[in-house]
């Protein structure tokens, strides 16, 4: 990753989990198992890992800001709901096609991103931790007043996206193989973003703001930029969530969904964007697999994560580095 | 005589009942080595501070270039060429050092609202980054992280951020803080290789360095300019030796 | 909009008011002194209602169940402190927040496990179980004023503590500079228990107190706990007075605001969009209210730490 210089003076070294290898087994392993699960429960297992990288996508976008801004969100659920509800509530009034629904997500999160943005970017620490979960709150409760979309109980989406006339979404293989494309477009550009001249920037800003000042850059702009590329991306994951459930509720916005984000941010290992996408799927995996065992599965899950949190630092991908290290000896 | 490149008049600032800077004037002409120097709590730093733009003046007038910049933002005044150094090093420890000072160029160098294109490898950056790393001799240390400097390395690599900037006016809070007779002579001829190209205000409590370097000399005592001239009329005027130079001159 | 319908919810928020203080004091400190990010405390304050249900169920009597449950809370309490948080004063707030996220996915399940999922109910004392006619054409529950009461009594004696007396002064000390604290010498890891401690303990008393007229069930802390951040968050980080107006100020802008939302539209617009956006306004009041307040001031009203 571009801005880790090792010592010795040498050319910075690029281990295993760092450099494109990872991602490119990722990648190539969400683009064969609709071939490998023809076998099994396709069925279930693409909706299971459609969810996966479409939480991925999010949880992607959130890592941009905890991982390269120490900007923590927690109200970042709110753009899948308002992605969600986007299809949702036009598809209410008729209106299916991904031409004019995916705009109307993307717009919707970018203009509430901008506007909560200006107000969050105001403060710091655990102040703004509190305002981005105040205005997640309040498009919750938005959520649950909408009482022509459902209010609490929900909005079916009866129908998913065409795209002009294309029934793309139509099949589940056809929905998951769409997901994967926003997946690897979503992964790419956020590597762009990061190692881009704005990037470099905003990511020096999480160093040292101050001395970003006195260097010439008004940080304020740069982190208000990347707050909207982020609430975007994550809207882009609501679309997707609801055209793969067919459903669309406050649920999806509530401040929990927000910390589970976190969770697998952190748990996958924070500024590492392959992190990102591995913990989304161990959160969900482990979820899954959990809850099959029994139905009180979150009194393991919990102590999971105290556990992941006082001993995994730097989360799986920190933990697989440390190995990779004792391994070379 | 030329316009001044930097005016301070009147300036004012207290912190509860303490007059950190009382009433201070001051002036910068083109191309001088301008020495601010006092004793310890003098507000030598608050005066830079309220420079850059850190901290807003309670009264007086701040003009740079000609222009008012009493109210403006400390990254506008960046961008107009008002460059400074920190007296606590302030840097970007997980940036390499290159990056440190590529990012002090790329301020001025287009825009960076770019969103592709990997910035670490642009040339146009990186060039003149190196230029300026090679003015303070951290050339060969290019590629290391910037925590892993000596404290030396990273004073030298706080002017080389500074530099990059093509500065209209530099302002350097104690440079030499904390460094070593080597690093110390080495900087002195940094900064006397610079000198003449832009004017700086040096904030410094090594004297043998002011008054190698210095073209004119204030002195700031309590927050008051004591006396302000050449170094031989500072050094003689029997005010500061009274107040200052008595204990600083061994 | 009669005078009685506004005298009554007036009272209302100031009880809820008065539970929010009890709940955010012990947050704001733990938050202010220590830097660490409980999410975990809302599950303290359900445990409270849950251990004084169970303990009622075994002694029959209110005080004694008072008094075992908030024993029985701030032990449980200090346990969680040894086993978990003190390991993660030193931690980013980010692994803070897991922790202690995964705590309350732990004593959700776990209250469900050994109490059931169903509400629970805890009679109040008989002598405070009936009405009381504050004036002519208002009647009032005992038991909200005892709440109110005994909120305002904590308030008092929270006051007392922390600008009276030695603890008190470190405890102000430390939320404006631990490590200066820690430097001069006191033992800051007996003042972080002390703090955390007592914090659990108010959490836990709010949650005896507020059993017998709410339901006990698995997850009633998430929805206090987000208000008691919002409190402590306008309140100002690490400052009790903070917390104790901006409690109150929630508690009647969030009580009245459901009340009289819908009224106060319809002199603006019609009944029946009044009714809609109403409801949705009035949820969303106290976050405006939050919102407005940290664009203002980026820190809270009172801030231990002084304004940046």
């Amino acid at each position: 990753m571009a801005d880790v210089a090792l010592p010795s003076g040498g050319a910075v070294r690029r281990s295993l989990l760092a450099g494109n290898a990872l991602p490119l087994v990722i990648f190539i392993a969400f683009a064969l198992l609709p071939l490998i699960a023809a076998f099994k429960a396709e069925a279930y297992v693409l909706s299971l890992v459609t969810r996966v990288m479409i939480f991925a996508i999010a949880a992607l976008s959130l890592d941009l800001l905890i991982g390269y801004g120490a900007l923590i969100s927690f109200g970042h659920a709110a753009f899948i709901g308002l992605g969600a509800y986007a299809v949702g509530i036009l598809g209410a009034h008729g209106v299916h096609d991904a031409l004019i629904s995916l705009p109307v997500a993307l717009a919707v999160s970018a203009l509430f991103a901008w506007t909560t943005g200006i107000v969050c970017l105001r403060t710091k620490g655990v102040y703004f931790i509190m305002i981005t979960l105040a205005f997640g709150q309040m498009v919750f409760f938005i959520g649950t007043s909408l009482a022509p979309y459902g209010g609490d109980d929900g909005l079916t989406i009866r129908m998913r996206s065409t795209l002009a006339g294309l029934p793309i979404f139509a099949s589940d293989r056809a929905l998951y193989y769409v997901c994967l494309a926003c997946l690897l477009g979503a992964y790419l550009l956020c590597r762009a973003l990061i190692a881009s001249r704005f990037g470099r920037v905003y990511r020096g800003a999480r160093e040292n703001a101050l001395r970003m000042g006195t260097i010439g850059f008004e940080v304020y702009r740069f982190q208000l930029v990347m707050y909207v590329i982020a609430g975007m991306l994550a809207g882009l994951a609501g679309f997707l969530l609801g055209n793969a459930t067919d459903f669309v509720s406050p649920a999806y916005m509530a401040w929990q969904r927000s910390g589970d984000l976190l969770i697998m941010v952190i748990l996958g290992g924070i500024g590492t964007l392959n992190g990102a996408i591995i913990g989304a799927a161990a959160f969900l995996l482990t979820e899954e697999w959990l809850s099959g065992l029994t139905e009180h599965w979150k009194v393991i899950f919990g102590p999971l994560l105290v556990l992941v949190a006082v001993f995994a630092r730097g989360g799986l991908i920190g933990v697989a580095a440390r190995l990779q290290g004792m391994l070379r000896g | 005589m030329a316009d001044p490149v930097l005016r301070i008049e009147n300036l004012s600032k207290k912190f509860g009942g303490l007059r950190v800077t009382d009433d201070v004037t001051l002036e910068v002409r083109p191309g001088e080595l301008h020495a601010v120097i006092g004793p310890n709590g003098a507000g030598k730093t608050t005066l830079i501070n309220q420079v850059s733009g850190l901290l807003a003046p309670d009264a007086g007038r701040i003009a740079f270039a000609g222009e008012d910049i009493t109210r403006l933002p400390v990254h506008v005044r960046a961008e107009r060429g008002l460059s400074r150094s920190f007296q606590i090093t302030s840097i970007l420890p997980r940036f390499s050092v290159l990056e440190n000072v590529a990012l002090a160029v790329q301020a001025r160098h287009g825009s960076s609202f770019r969103f592709f294109g990997t910035a670490a490898d642009e040339s146009e950056l990186n060039e003149p980054a190196l230029a300026a790393l090679t003015q303070v001799g951290l050339a060969d240390h290019a590629e290391v992280a910037a925590a892993e400097l000596s404290h030396g390395e990273k004073r030298a690599l706080e002017l080389a951020i500074a530099l990059a900037m093509e500065p209209k006016l530099l302002l350097l809070d104690e440079p030499m803080a904390g460094t070593g007779r080597d690093e110390t002579d080495r900087l002195v001829a940094v900064l006397r290789s610079l000198k003449g190209r832009f004017p700086m205000v040096l904030v410094e409590h090594d004297m043998t360095a002011v008054f190698a370097l210095a073209d004119r000399i204030s002195v700031l005592i309590y927050g008051r300019i004591l006396a302000s001239g050449t170094p031989d009329e500072v050094r003689a005027d029997p005010q500061v030796v009274a107040a200052y130079l008595g204990d600083e001159m061994e | 909009m009669s005078l009685t319908l506004f005298i009554v919810q007036t009272l209302n928020g100031l009880q809820l008011g008065v539970l929010l203080f009890l709940i955010a004091a012990g947050l704001t400190l733990v938050f202010g002194v220590m830097d660490f990010i409980n999410l975990a405390h809302g599950v303290q304050y359900m445990l409270g209602a849950y251990l004084a249900v169970m303990f009622y169920g075994l002694t029959g009597n209110f005080l004694f169940a008072l008094i075992l449950a908030l024993g029985a809370a701030l032990a449980f309490g200090l346990i969680l402190e040894f086993a978990v948080f003190r390991h993660l004063y030193d931690r980013d707030h980010l692994d803070q927040v897991i922790a202690t996220f995964g705590i309350i996915l732990f004593l959700n399940q776990g209250v469900k496990l050994l109490w059931g999922a169903s509400p629970l109910s805890l009679p109040m004392p008989e002598i405070f179980s009936g009405s009381v006619v504050l004036m002519p054409g208002i009647l009032y529950p005992v038991w909200r004023l005892v709440i109110i009461g005994s909120g305002l009594a904590v308030a008092l004696i929270l006051y007392l503590l922390v600008g009276h007396t030695r603890v008190g002064m470190l405890v102000r000390a430390g939320a404006t500079n631990a490590p200066m604290v820690s430097a001069l010498g006191v033992n800051i890891r007996r003042l972080f228990m002390i703090v955390f401690g007592f914090g659990t303990m108010l959490a836990g008393f709010a949650g005896i107190m507020i059993a017998p007229i709410l339901s006990v069930e698995p997850g009633m802390g998430d929805t206090i706990l987000i208000l008691a951040f919002v409190v402590i968050v306008i309140g100002g980080i690490g400052s009790i007075r903070g917390a104790f107006l901006a409690a109150l100020i929630i508690g009647l802008v969030d009580t009245l605001g459901r009340s009289f939302a819908v009224d106060i539209l319809r002199l603006f617009m019609a009944p029946s969009p009044a009714r809609t956006v109403g409801p949705a306004i009035a949820s969303m009041l106290i976050y405006l209210l939050m919102a407005v307040v940290l664009y203002l001031r980026p820190a809270g009203l009172f801030p231990a730490k002084g304004r940046a």
